[in-house]
């Protein structure tokens, strides 16, 4: 297999838009092309990760109408859907037939409308994703679904509400410093747990998950181009290789699960991207993990083999996970304060990365970053993608 | 006064004063919640004219019926209407507004954020919900919702009991109300603050400024462009 780079890279300030669907998506491929103008002649497919493009906007044939918005025909097109890890699922797909040899250049672009429908339809709509007959029928949504984790993990690990919210703390100040994230807003323990307010500044969404525990529901799309890393120089000064590329799966039906607070996807998914790109959880500078509910940030970097099991809560309260810390985690926010227009998510992750590795992250930059890990949660661990990602020469 | 226009003017009642609270928000920061004076509608007004264009959560019809509620309530065309304002570091985040119909009935009219993200629409409510019912010592107060959020936080969040024979002033909806027993079994999980107010943080609020007009519809339109 040949070595695949990420010539550029870019994203939409993710929040509520007016833009229609499409518009989205071909604006946030424009910011990659903004990050590094591609001859347009040389992209060969355009790889659309979306997941709701049907229920919430009414539109099918995703790909077909984005490949034409941007002008690039006759490249090939796809749309690819898998839930959350989407975005990851097509930036894959994309190595893929990069490392091949079939394509040289291909982009990616992912994005997600969800504003275009009431907040009950949209967390309705991200249900979905839950089996029908065994949890959907029951009135199961993520929100409780990750209510049901957080409760389990946080007994089994002796994780606080405190610790939850220091994730919250720590990703809304990390978002203050992006300018793409979607809530610009600091958030104090104090004003969102200590103080008699914090029950109508914080209230309950899913006992023992509270409003700033849960990600916002943004519309956003980003974008990214890679190319056969023997060539990447022909475009950039600073390529980022994709070293590691992991994905596994577990049972759609979470209490299937011998242990339903062990992430097994995330954990197979990650050491398999670790073992491709020949490298280690200690040699992550930067991680984007997928935060779409504080527990799971805290979860996944264990599972990830960042921290050891039960020792993620350990790490937040000595500061590790902070910008400047031993292991900074979500600089860019994460999906809690910079967003998660789900079809996007995976690729924003990657595009932050990018910046990380490229030294070009401004105010939030990791000093020295040269690899990085990303993992895109999909459904509730049930497909789990995770990238190593390394500085180019 | 002539006497056509006394003939115009609602006559007043005498009704106690909202006594101002503090409340802090998630991001740490104080909010004071105290009556507006009639003399501070003219900035109020200036305040809700650029979000009569906002169609974002129903701003529009909110913003203009609030405009003209507090104009009624300024120029005397108004019957025991009352506003308080949250203010913090000196700057307006949001108004409500209400009325007394009766000795015991109170008549909620808008409720509206001027800065998103920290609830303090809900903290507001909740403000004019504990006027109305605490210090007006009204039994109940009638609610309408002209948008979904509001439709959530109020309906929902309190548990408003449904009033089919109870044409509110603001349309012809369900109206639904918020009696003493409804209020006072949401009062822990949603009305909170501080009181007293230092006579500092007070007079922090008394020339309060108010939001830049331009800043002021990006911040409650959200719109990324």
């Amino acid at each position: 297999m040949r070595d695949v780079a990420i010539i550029a890279a870019g994203q939409t300030k993710f929040a509520r838009t007016e833009w229609p669907l499409i518009d989205l998506l071909v604006e946030g491929a424009r910011t990659a092309y903004a990050d590094n103008r591609i001859d347009e002649s040389l992209i060969e497919a355009v790889l659309v990760a979306n997941m709701g493009a049907g229920m919430l906007n009414h539109q099918s044939g995703v790909a077909s109408a984005v490949v034409d918005g941007l002008g690039l025909m006759p490249a090939h097109a796809e749309l690819i859907e898998n839930g959350p890890a989407s975005g990851a699922s097509a930036v894959k797909l994309a190595f893929l037939g990069i490392a091949s040899g079939y394509y040289d250049v291909v982009m990616v672009v992912g994005g997600e409308k969800m504003r275009a429908v009431t907040g009950w339809e949209s967390t309705d709509f991200v249900a979905t994703l839950t089996h029908p007959f065994a949890e959907y029928v029951y009135g199961v949504t993520l929100p409780s679904m990750a209510a049901l984790f957080a409760r389990l993990y946080m007994d089994k690990y002796g994780i606080t509400s405190e610790h939850l919210a220091m994730v919250a703390i720590k990703n809304h100040d990390n978002g203050m410093l992006n300018p793409e994230a979607h809530v610009q807003q600091p958030i104090t323990m104090d004003g969102i747990l200590h103080r008699p307010e914090a029950v109508v500044n914080n209230p309950i969404v899913a006992e023992p998950l509270r409003l700033f525990d849960c990600c916002p529901v943004s519309d956003g799309s980003a974008g990214i181009i890679l190319c056969a890393a023997e060539r990447a120089k022909e475009f950039t000064d600073k390529p980022v290789i994709i070293a590691g590329v992991g994905q596994a799966t577990d049972t759609l039906v979470v209490h299937e699960r011998e242990d339903p607070t062990d992430l097994k996807a995330v954990t197979l998914a990650s050491e398999q991207a670790f073992k491709m790109a020949g490298a280690t959880p200690a040699d992550v500078d930067v991680a984007a993990l997928h935060d779409a509910f504080t527990i799971l940030e805290i979860a996944e970097s264990e599972h990830a083999g960042l921290f050891p099991k039960g020792e993620g809560h350990k790490a937040l309260e000595r500061g590790d996970t902070r910008i400047g810390g031993k292991m900074p985690i979500n600089p860019s926010g994460g999906l809690k304060a910079r967003g998660h227009p789900v079809g996007a998510t995976g690729i924003a992750q990657l595009v932050e990365l990018t910046k990380q590795l490229r030294g070009d992250a401004g105010e939030r930059q990791i000093k020295n970053a040269k690899t990085a890990y990303a993992c895109n949660f999909g459904g509730f661990g049930n497909n789990v993608l995770a990238f190593v990602l390394k500085k180019g020469q | 006064m002539n006497e056509l226009e006394a003939t115009l003017r609602p006559k007043e009642t005498d009704q106690p004063p909202y006594p101002p609270k503090r409340v802090v928000l998630a991001n740490g920061e104080s909010m004071i919640v105290r009556q507006a004076t009639r003399d501070e509608v003219p900035k109020l007004l200036e305040t809700l004219e650029p979000l009569i264009w906002v169609e974002r959560d129903y701003y529009d019809i909110v913003g203009v019926r609030a405009f003209a509620e507090l104009l009624g309530w300024k120029r005397y065309r108004v019957k025991d209407e009352y506003c308080l304002v949250g203010v913090m570091d000196g700057m307006l985040v949001g108004l409500v507004n209400g009325r007394s119909l009766s000795k015991n009935i109170g008549i909620s009219l808008h409720t509206l954020a001027l800065r998103r993200g920290l609830r303090i629409g809900a903290h507001l409510f909740a403000a004019k919900m504990e006027h109305h019912i605490e210090y007006l010592n009204q039994k109940e107060v009638y609610v309408v919702a002209e948008s979904p959020i509001g439709f959530r936080r109020w309906m929902i969040e309190y548990s408003l009991e449904e009033r089919p024979h109870v044409a509110h002033e603001l349309g012809g909806v369900m109206s639904y109300a918020l009696t003493r027993p409804l209020y006072f079994a949401s009062k822990d999980r949603l009305v909170v603050g501080e009181r007293p107010v230092s006579e500092e943080m007070l007079a922090s609020t008394e020339d309060f400024e108010i939001p830049d007009p331009e800043l002021l519809v990006t911040q409650v339109s959200g719109k990324a462009k």
